[in-house]
């Protein structure tokens, strides 16, 4: 299945925890310096740089491109980072993020409660995943260098669906499945 | 003695930080390769699968394979009878700087902690770690430590009587609590004993062993077998996402320590598990 955002409520039920998907069109990137900001701006009542609406947050600080390169190595970072600020994001419309590593228990319960998704890169195949970049381009805070928000047109950029709107977990479902008991020896 | 000049270190270093991102080592793919022969999940082999595609493209277009190219950590051995001309803390300092603006790294270190979390722009300073040893060499090892694994690391000092059976229960714990987050299949450092910060220093010096290779001491070495085996048995597997292979190897660093203390530390290496060395 093949996804682009806006995310409507019609494809989020459709999404279900363990899927492999692709991406095609536009996703924003951002991490801990650009989070800080968003949320910052929303609790002042402050109007964000980019309309969040439905779309997909990729938790990226790329490295810099070499001439005619979309963008440098670009997989995900470690999302648990950003779980302070994520529901505030998911209430104001935020509809999928985009990293590796579980989420915390508050940041679960938005994705139910806003009907929104967590979707996990392979983390380490920045090289790899760059290749689904077609265009990157810096549509906010600049001066954060690798941590500005840019604007990415992906195509066919692969994710697996961590945490759907129902609840359920991949990380959780994975570990269940493949636990073996091994008694300490002596 | 034997003179080697702050210049020829600086271009080494250079070299090194350029070669450590773009090119995995031989001994991690063969680890990544038998992990894939043993994996029973899907989506785990799907993923090892990936990562190995990734470093045949980073090798092809010498392009980072991880856009966290890391704290740049440098551990020197450095030859009793050699004279360094030169400052070799700048040296390192320029040889970072270089390697990180001309090989498109990213620049990933803050000046200050705390409130000046300011950006450097050129992934300086290095963490430098020295050692004397015989000889008239330099050697330079050359490791991006990547903030997803190194923020995961560990340490306790437990008490003597918790013993082998406390050791392994703290590592697996945090093998569990890291999850997915330190991007596993990683390698696992421990070290056990010293003081705590030495115990720190064996968990990372650990890591630099070649994936797999035992510890000399039978002993360690029966250890760290029996820690892999309860590691990839926590159904962790590739990216978190359930499988086999929650880890490719663990290396256990031991050291004489005092009466009251069994010190033991965690530290986790990426599947990226980038290094590079050169002896001058």
């Amino acid at each position: 299945m093949d996804i682009s955002p806006p995310l409507t409520e019609e494809v989020l039920e459709k999404l279900k925890a363990g899927d492999q998907i692709t991406i095609t069109g536009v996703i924003y990137t951002a991490r801990d310096a650009a989070h800080k900001r968003l949320f910052e701006a929303l609790e002042k009542g402050e109007k964000l740089p980019i309309d969040i609406r439905g779309q997909i947050l990729y938790y990226v600080g790329p490295t810099p491109p070499k001439p005619g390169q979309a963008i440098g190595s670009a997989g995900p970072t470690t999302s648990v980072r950003m779980d302070v600020y994520t529901p505030r994001l998911l209430a104001a419309g935020l509809k999928g993020t985009i990293g590796k590593g579980a989420r915390r228990p508050p940041v679960r319960e938005a994705m139910v409660k806003y009907k929104a998704v967590y979707l996990g890169a392979i983390g380490g195949a920045g090289a790899l995943l760059s290749k689904h970049v077609k265009r990157a381009e810096v549509v906010a805070y600049e001066e954060l260098g690798t941590e500005a928000i840019r604007r990415l047109e992906v195509e066919k950029f692969p994710v697996i669906v961590v945490n759907d709107i129902y609840g359920k977990d991949v990380y959780e479902e994975g570990k269940k499945k493949y636990r073996q008991e091994t008694p300490l020896k002596a | 003695m034997r003179d080697i000049k702050a210049p020829d270190i600086a271009e080494t270093v250079t070299r090194l930080c350029k070669e450590a991102n773009y090119y995995l080592p031989k001994d991690v793919l063969d680890a990544l390769r038998q992990a894939r022969e043993k994996e029973e999940a899907p989506a785990a082999k799907q993923v090892l699968d990936t990562v190995m595609k990734n470093a045949e493209i980073a090798s092809k277009e010498q392009m980072p394979l991880c856009q966290d190219t890391g704290t740049t950590v440098i551990f020197l051995e450095i030859g009793q009878n050699v004279h360094i001309v030169g400052d070799l803390h700048k040296a390192l300092e320029e040889g970072v700087r270089q390697g990180y603006t001309q090989g498109l790294l990213r620049a990933s270190m803050v000046r200050q902690p705390l409130s000046k979390r300011v950006n450097t722009k050129d992934n300086t300073p290095p963490v430098v770690h020295t050692e004397i040893v015989p000889g008239d060499k330099l050697k330079i090892v050359v490791l991006p430590k990547g903030g997803g694994c190194e923020n995961m690391s560990r340490m306790a000092i437990l008490m003597p009587a918790e013993g082998r059976k406390g050791v392994i229960d703290f590592v697996v714990k945090a093998v569990e609590d890291a999850g997915g987050n330190p991007c596993p299949p990683v390698i696992l450092g421990v070290g056990i004993g010293g003081t705590s910060e030495h115990v720190m220093y064996l968990a990372k010096k650990a890591i630099l062993r070649k994936v797999g290779e035992p510890n000399p001491d039978p002993e360690v070495a029966e250890l760290e077998r029996e820690l892999l085996e309860r590691v990839n048995a926590t159904g962790i597997g590739p990216q978190a996402w359930g499988g086999r292979a929650t880890a490719l190897a663990v290396h256990v660093e031991t050291y004489p320590t005092h009466i009251t203390a069994l010190p033991v530390a965690v530290n986790f290496q990426c599947h990226s598990a980038r290094q590079r060395e050169a002896v001058l």
